[in-house]
């Protein structure tokens, strides 16, 4: 790897007696869209804020850019750009007076701050919107908006904290058309999610992030076949007679999962498996073959599930 | 939609943020968001800057004043020229403690300003400072109009006016900054921030020898005069506008006394950004 850009080992956060990072490694490279996949609450946010330099790590090491964290804040901060998980606009301002506003914080000139909110007015499709109030505007606007604020000064490196939760699938489309410019430009991107489909679209890279602790990393692909098998056989037999029939499975497949409303039959042909299922006398009221996903292997890593 | 016909690039490299300018001038930056947010309000800040100065004038000049003056005055002048110094004032120290109550903890909570600052080279503590400077932005011209009032009114020479004006700074400084202490420790609101205008701002008008001298209290009653900003800043104004007899010594003690609360609020409030925003 280049010299990465962002650099951790055994980096840790304590609230109190609570440990919400857990001795992490982790190396970014330039240019590198970058990952952290896991659940509400296993740590996403609190990493981000760390390599933000807006939280002062308990133990391990952190090096952002060649810099200290715990001792360069400002210095950092001045090269990235960063989308929190709230947006933290000021909603009594108008859009372009939240970008002019956040660019003087950065000591860029007025009037260069004046032209660049303008550009990237544009970038973010907000144009019809320039003197519009914050409250009024929609989910995926306000986001894009915080996309825009972030790459007010030329960032190297952008931190997107969950960039597309709480928004509808045109919105979220929007979004990552946005992130795929930024990408093809070199803009190192590191992004947290919980959506596999996220992460599967966004990232070069990643690390499945659990309870505080890196439990895999690899590329999407290579993670999936690392875990998974590269199909996946849903089949349901009605809530009260999944597990029933699922002692009858044996030996289909690599493995299985039973989850409450349906059993995961992994193999590498999912037709093939199903009809296997048939052969034992067993007939699902709904079957389904897919390919394997980031979901699958979170499950199998974890027993979980990564949306509860 | 038409593609542009020329690709620009969304990151321009060769535009580099200058940490080392934000590090002496995010204060700056801070009171330049500050004074933007002020549009959203300027009509409703003019009509009782305004509006304020002639009401208690007229109303305490027509009513109070013809009262106390049948006979002969407080410390040998007009009422309205005992009470006026101690009206400015007044408004510095509610202004001062409006702007820190409300724009504080709204800042933390309502309006996202410090988090949204948080990502940015700007450190806390200018956050806080920032804050300081932009109430006195505010202050400034709510001091202003009743200056200008104390002219018309016949009350002060503009000279004497003017020179009220950095007294009322340094007040608006002291209240503001141990108000923005004690409100940035607050995670909620549970009606307690109400409590610094119902029990701390009124009270040390009625008690800061304010519409009467301090000494008309009893003695037991005297000492919030004593531990009161405004007591101190009023004194300095009358001092300014009639020349009311004040030694060497009760300048210092008065200029001293509210250049320490504003210190001690200050490094206070800095340390209070600094741990609530360590997250
Ligand atoms: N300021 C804080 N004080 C105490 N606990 C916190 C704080 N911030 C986060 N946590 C806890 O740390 C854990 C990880 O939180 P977070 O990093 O926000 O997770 P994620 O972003 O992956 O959902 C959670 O259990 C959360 O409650
Ligand atoms: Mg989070």
């Amino acid at each position: 790897m280049a010299q990465p850009v962002i650099s951790a080992r055994g980096l840790t956060k304590r609230y109190g007696a609570f440990t919400a990072v857990d001795g992490i490694d982790f190396d970014i490279a330039p240019g590198e869209s970058f990952g952290f996949l896991g659940p509400n609450g296993a740590g996403k946010s609190t990493t981000m804020r760390m390599i933000a330099a807006t939280s002062t790590r308990t133990d391990g090491t952190l090096s952002v850019l060649g810099l200290d964290a715990n001792h360069h804040g400002p210095e950092i901060r001045a090269q990235l750009g960063i989308v929190p998980q709230g947006d933290m606009l000021d909603e009594e301002l108008r859009v372009i007076d939240n970008l002019y506003v956040y660019g003087r914080y950065f000591g860029l000139p007025r009037a260069y701050v004046k032209a660049r909110s303008e550009e990237l007015l544009d970038f973010a499709q907000l144009r019809e919107k320039r003197t519009a109030r914050v409250d009024g505007l929609s989910g995926g606007m306000k986001r894009r908006l915080t996309i825009a604020r972030g790459l007010i000064n030329n960032p190297k490196v952008m931190l997107l904290d969950e960039p597309t939760t709480g928004l509808d699938p045109q919105a979220r489309h929007v979004l990552w058309d946005r992130l795929f410019r930024l990408k093809e430009e070199g803009v190192t991107l590191v992004v947290t999610t919980h959506f596999m489909d996220e992460a599967e679209q966004l990232c070069d890279r990643l690390v499945v992030i659990d309870k505080g602790t890196i439990v895999a990393e690899g590329s999407p692909q290579s993670l999936i076949r690392e875990y998974s098998t590269r199909e996946v056989l849903e089949v349901r037999f009605g809530s009260a007679r999944n597990e029933a029939a699922a002692g009858r499975l044996e030996g289909i497949g690599e493995r299985q999962e039973l989850l409450p409303d349906r059993v995961l039959i992994y193999a590498d042909n999912g037709e093939q498996a199903l009809q296997a299922v048939t052969e034992r006398g067993l007939e699902p009221v709904t079957s389904l073959v897919r390919r394997s996903s980031l979901e699958d292997v979170f499950l199998r890593l974890t027993g979980r599930s990564l949306i509860e | 939609m038409t593609a542009p016909a020329t690709y620009k690039a969304v990151i321009d490299h060769t535009v580099v943020a200058d940490h080392q300018k934000v590090r002496r001038w995010g204060w700056a930056h801070v009171v330049e968001h500050m004074v933007l947010r002020m549009r959203s309000y300027v009509s409703t800040m003019l009509l009782t800057g305004i509006g304020s100065p002639f009401l208690y004038l007229l109303g305490l000049g027509f009513g109070l004043g013809v009262l106390v003056d049948q006979g002969e005055g407080i410390e040998g002048v007009p009422y309205l020229t005992f009470v006026a110094p101690a009206l400015v004032m007044a408004t510095a120290m509610q202004v001062g403690a409006q702007e820190n109550t409300y724009g504080v903890f709204g800042g933390f909570k309502w309006t996202n300003m410090f988090n949204a600052m948080r990502l940015s080279p700007v450190s806390p503590g200018q956050m806080a400072m920032g804050m300081q400077a932009g109430t006195l932005v505010r202050v400034v011209p709510m001091l202003g109009f009743y200056l200008v009032a104390l002219v018309l009114f016949g009350i002060a020479t503009p000279l004497r006016a003017l020179a009220m004006l950095p007294i009322g700074l340094l007040l608006a400084l002291a209240v503001g900054s141990a108000v923005m202490a004690w409100v940035a420790t607050q995670k909620d609101d549970r009606g307690q921030l109400s409590f610094i205008e119902r029990f701390v701002i009124v009270p040390l008008t009625l008690f800061s020898g304010t519409y009467f001298p301090l000494e008309t209290l009893p003695g037991y009653l005297q000492p919030i005069g004593w531990i009161s900003p405004l007591w101190h800043a009023a004194e300095l104004g009358r001092a300014v506008m009639y020349d009311m007899a004040m030694s060497p010594l009760m300048w210092l003690v008065h200029i001293g006394f509210l250049a320490s609360v504003a210190a001690i609020g200050a490094v206070l409030s800095v340390r209070v950004f600094r741990r609530r925003l360590d997250g």
